[in-house]
């Protein structure tokens, strides 16, 4: 079917998205490397002479790019082991036979659908606010004080709000790799005598293996920039607490107006999201041989 | 399963899968009924469920005080304008690729890939820059490029994963009983990718509809999308319970309902097919 001809116009209609990726990748990357080398402030006018490495040292050194990095990895690490494990349950849980499976679904599913900033407000203010919050009114009736969560422990507040946002990916994601194992294998593997512990252990967490690495890898890649719920919740605070990589970076440009630094973090970033972005790309490209 | 389950299993699965799905949907169900309290009733200690004066007043203030709706329509406009724009130019990419695919179509739709790997901050500063000195900041035409360009990679490869299930010998068939090129593509082809385009708008628009990082970056006053302008409450005005939920509601409802019917295609689209 593919004749000399239909390629050629194949060409013509790959390439306005190729030219238009191509531009919006290297133009940008490109001048993010180069501003990474000049001594560049854009409160400070004036030519930007060119620095070498000055920016990088000055970033990587500096105090708040290690409690960024710790923190980046903290939040990645602690969301992704809440809504791994709490997607493998609730995808177990919702293959099983009951009543009302579609509503379950739907209610389950909704965190997704609603937008960062909606989701931080309503977690910082309606429940997690130390005097009028839901989880302050909670703690007063078992007798316990009000607990500030965004200033005593915002870090670990971040991470729940976000994981309430990214489990019911995780969940879809998992369920819908769940609903094509054959039941039969389950069945003649519960008349052999195997324990429903057993039948998860050894069927279905193995059949989940591939979907649970997609889940993982998507999530990081995604999760390495929080932005939004830092943004209206925290800010990056108390101090630095709460601040990770896409936030300080954001710091350094938008509020400092820092040009070279920010680019320098910019380059540090891409270089960490690379490293996971090599495994997704390969678990996906063997996925599109089969 | 096919065999029938005892009620008393599935009974005891309806309750716990309720309960848990209760609580997870419960920050939502808790905005959306505090958007019909007063402000005293929202705060009030113990808080009140069910039984309150319902009240539309919220709606009415937050539209009056902040012109609403106006931001409303930025993000009708913003999200459909980058769906559709992108579109336009990915179908003939995705087409190309599915139906007359070359050596280096692996290569292409990899790369395309790579690209939304690109963590935004490493370009935020180049974009900023290049945003002031073209007028585009606080715009929604720039908003509309930049929303069509990072979801571009996506919305060629979940076209690229329906237009490959479309079987190419039911050309041929139609070929052999003498239709031409115009009535292939109008008869036979269009209505079997339907489906596959319109699940590919419908996850677009829920993506750039809750887009946040460039959104809060890139625009101010005057273009903000809903996403922008919620982030407003996050001043001492957020201590208004019941109009941050009202607003919230407002601003989540449409794309809750879109994505409770685009469940299925989530998974293949965030995935980029690597889960059906």
């Amino acid at each position: 079917m593919a004749t000399q001809h239909s390629r050629a116009a194949a060409r013509f209609m790959i390439a306005p998205s190729v030219v238009l990726l191509l531009a919006w990748m290297l133009i940008p990357l490109g001048m993010t490397i180069w501003f990474s080398l000049l001594r560049y402030n854009l409160l400070m006018p004036g030519d930007n002479p060119f620095v070498g490495f000055e920016n990088y040292s000055y970033f990587l050194t500096d105090p708040a790019f290690q409690t960024a990095i710790v923190n980046t990895l903290l939040l990645v690490g602690g969301i992704l082991l809440i809504t791994v494990c709490g997607g493998i349950g609730l995808a177990v849980l919702l293959d099983q036979p009951m009543w009302g499976t579609g509503i379950v679904r739907i209610m389950v599913i909704s965190p997704f659908f609603v937008m960062p900033t909606v989701s931080a407000l309503v977690w910082k203010n309606m429940f997690m606010n130390p005097v009028n919050g839901l989880f302050a009114y909670v703690a007063g009736v078992l007798g316990l004080p009000a607990f500030d969560f965004l200033t005593a422990a915002p870090l670990a507040s971040i991470i729940g709000i976000v994981s309430w946002q990214w489990l019911p990916f995780a969940t879809l994601i998992l369920l819908t790799a769940m609903q094509s194992l054959d039941s039969e294998q389950l069945e003649a593997a519960e008349i052999d005598g195997a324990s429903a512990w057993s039948r998860f252990y050894y069927i279905k967490l193995p059949h989940l293996a591939r979907a649970i690495t997609v889940v993982v890898l998507i999530q990081t890649i995604f999760l390495l920039s929080i932005f939004a719920e830092i943004y209206v919740t925290t800010a990056g605070g108390p101090g630095n607490a709460s601040i990770n990589l896409t936030y300080l970076v954001f710091q350094e440009s938008l509020q400092r107006y820092d040009v070279g630094t920010a680019s320098a973090g910019g380059v540090v970033a891409i270089i960490l999201a690379n490293i996971v972005a090599i495994f997704l790309m390969r678990m996906i490209g063997k996925n599109l041989d089969a | 399963m096919a065999r029938a389950v005892p009620n008393s299993v599935k009974a005891r699965n309806t309750a716990i899968a309720w309960i848990i799905a209760i609580l997870i949907f419960f920050p939502i169900l808790w905005t959306i009924l505090t958007s019909f309290k007063t402000e005293g009733a929202a705060i009030a200690d113990p808080p009140v469920f069910l039984f309150f004066d319902w009240t539309m007043e919220n709606y009415t203030t937050v539209q009056e005080r902040s012109d609403y709706f106006g931001h409303f329509m930025n993000s009708v406009i913003i999200s459909v304008g980058s769906t559709v724009l992108g579109l336009a130019i990915a179908i003939p990419a995705a087409w190309a690729m599915a139906f007359v695919p070359g050596r280096q179509t692996k290569n292409v739709l990899m790369w395309m890939l790579s690209t939304k790997m690109l963590p935004p901050v490493g370009v935020l500063v180049p974009i900023y820059l290049i945003f002031r000195d073209w007028g585009l900041l606080d715009t929604r035409v720039g908003l509309v490029i930049v929303l069509t360009l990072i979801n571009l990679p996506i919305i060629v490869w979940m076209l690229y994963t329906y237009f490959r299930e479309i079987p190419s010998d039911i050309l041929e068939a139609a070929r052999m009983d003498g239709a031409t090129l115009q009535s292939e593509v109008i008869h036979v082809l269009l209505p079997m990718a339907v489906p596959g385009i319109a699940s590919t708008l419908l996850l677009n628009i829920i993506l750039a509809w809750n887009e946040a990082f460039w959104t809060l970056n890139l625009v101010a006053a005057n273009a903000a999308p809903l996403t922008a302008f919620i982030a407003s409450y996050s001043s001492p005005e957020g201590l208004f319970y019941a109009k941050l939920s009202a607003a919230s509601t407002m601003a989540i409802a449409p794309i809750l309902i879109m994505g409770w019917f685009s469940q299925k295609q989530l998974v293949r689209g965030l995935t980029f097919g690597a889960v059906k």
